[in-house]
């Protein structure tokens, strides 16, 4: 692990100590709980060292078990990069929203939302984006859909 | 050309712009609320092109799935093949042969000149001009024919494999690349006199679709659409993949912040990718072109994430494997979605007539989009 990734590793858990550090993949993963998530991305892209203003992609996992939201996120000033993630419940999945601090989002969660069913408290305008109007049934992104018309197993 | 479907209380009119409409290029949806002739809320509508690539992905194996991609962004339908290839191989720490690397790379810069040219052609008809297009096409149609003659496609390639290229150069390529390059050259003075110079055309591109650069940075744009912001952000300069940090070209930046520096940018960028080709087609090394792989690919347990720098700009390929043959779930980070969510931003307090030319300089493609 490179000394940059060790001081960006110290000024986050002086941010928030609950969260879990995982320096295996290419980037710093931290993992954190869903109901702090918005007042730490708050302090990522206001504290003037770490500055994340740039968030290059949104997205979610579905484990079956659970969901986990990805954040990547970098800077474009000290060109450091962070991937955020957090855990949310499979039958009842609610977030923060983070569309007020990266505009990005507003698009990104819409799609979320509706692939796989995430619920974002408070953002702007949580309406289907690429689904059709009065789409119903399950999210197409879950493991769990099933369309027998379209869908072809291999 | 426009449909109108009713109007709001408040005497505001809200209009349809597509998804049938020629200078949408393709299935796009806008709801604009208009007040006179200025214009309140662009809301894209998505989705017409919808295919579920992501979905469909996870049914196919790490071979397979690199030719859905070619639909994607089909005008950088190469650029998406090289990205998946490089997300596999990361994962698989394959070695790829210096003639691969080459390879990829002129191609790539090929692809990005057609894409541009072909934006190029496309948004001066949408502003009116109609002959630019055929001269775009003209020289569009060599990149074309020398793909053809490479890869056997003109628009979805599919060249690119997990450790190389699917089969080797033939013979003449070097000679075909070379003689586009020259004709290219000797085009490029009746751009600048056909519209870059034209008064009329400057008039209807500076100062519309103001993006300031914290925007720019906050929307997740990318690409030509933020260069021409000033935000630097070529992932070729930035992360270089491939030989990129072995050639010389510039990372082309304007600060105009508006549809005309966009332009410019991507004017300057054609002549950047020929640069590009010009130092790389005389020093093609010799040797395979293709590593080595099992037949069958097994991404071992872990997240992988790759970026390029398509015609457009940024597009991720983020794969979660779980270690088996086709992958857990993969995302694509496509740079005309996040380029499109400026749009709104830019086109607020512009008169309707700006639209096209915001929209053309954003250079979209809808089914990268939509995926």
């Amino acid at each position: 692990m490179s000394t940059d990734t060790e001081i960006l590793k110290g000024r986050l858990t002086e941010l928030l100590p609950s969260a879990v550090f995982d320096e295996s993949g290419e980037w710093l993963n931290i993992t954190l709980q869903p109901t702090v998530w918005h007042s730490f991305a708050l302090q990522l892209r206001q504290v003037e060292s770490l500055n994340f203003d740039y968030l290059f992609c949104l997205t979610c996992i579905d484990w079956k078990t659970h969901l986990t939201m990805v954040y990547h996120l970098t800077s474009t000033t000290f060109r450091h990069s962070i991937v955020v993630k957090s855990l949310l419940k499979i039958d009842k999945p609610v977030i923060e929203t983070v569309s007020d601090i990266w505009k990005t989002a507003e698009f990104h969660e819409r799609e979320v939302y509706e692939l796989f069913g995430v619920n974002f408290i408070d953002h702007p305008d949580l309406r289907l984006l690429i689904l059709p109007e009065g789409w119903e049934g399950k999210n197409p992104l879950r493991k769990d859909f099933e369309d027998h018309v379209n869908m072809v197993k291999l | 050309m426009f449909e109108e479907i009713g109007t709001t209380t408040e005497g505001d009119l809200i209009i349809n712009v597509g998804p049938q409409h020629p200078a949408t290029h393709g299935v796009l949806h806008l709801v604009i609320t208009l007040n006179g002739e200025t214009i309140k809320k662009v809301e894209p509508h998505l989705g017409y092109i919808h295919r579920s690539i992501e979905k469909m992905c996870e049914s196919l194996t790490y071979r397979q799935f690199i030719y859905v991609t070619s639909r994607m962004d089909y005008l950088s339908a190469h650029i998406n093949n090289h990205a998946c290839a490089l997300c596999v191989e990361k994962g698989l720490q394959i070695e790829v042969p210096p003639r691969a690397l080459v390879i990829r790379v002129i191609m790539d810069e090929l692809t990005r000149i057609a894409s541009h040219e072909l934006w190029w052609g496309a948004m001066a008809m949408d502003l009116g001009a109609f002959t630019p297009f055929f001269h775009a096409f003209r020289e569009r149609e060599s990149i074309n024919e020398i793909m053809e003659e490479t890869c056997g496609a003109r628009l979805t390639m599919n060249y690119n494999v997990p450790g190389g290229v699917m089969a080797d150069l033939h013979k003449e390529f070097p000679k075909r690349v070379k003689a586009f390059i020259t004709l290219y050259k000797s085009k490029i003075s009746e751009y600048a006199e056909l519209v870059t110079g034209n008064i009329i055309f400057q008039n209807r591109m500076k100062m519309v679709g103001h993006l300031s650069v914290g925007d720019a940075i906050s929307y997740g744009c990318s690409g030509p659409t933020a260069r021409g912001s000033g935000v630097s952000c070529d992932i070729r300069k930035l992360y270089p993949y491939a030989v990129y940090d072995k050639v010389e070209f510039d990372e082309v930046l304007e600060t105009g912040c508006d549809s005309f520096s966009r332009y410019i940018v991507r004017i300057r960028e054609m002549q950047q990718s020929v640069r590009i080709i010009e130092q790389l087609i005389d020093n093609i090394p010799d040797g395979e072109f293709q590593a080595k792989t099992k037949a069958v690919l097994k991404l071992p347990k872990g997240e992988f994430y790759t970026r390029v720098e398509t015609a457009r700009g940024e597009l991720g390929v983020f794969i979660v494997s779980e270690g088996g043959t086709t992958p857990y779930r993969i995302k694509f980070r496509s740079p005309g979605f996040s380029n499109l969510s400026a749009l709104d931003k830019m086109a607020r307090g512009s008169k309707l007539g700006d639209l096209v030319a915001m929209m053309g300089t954003l250079d979209l493609v809808i089914p990268d989009i939509d995926r």
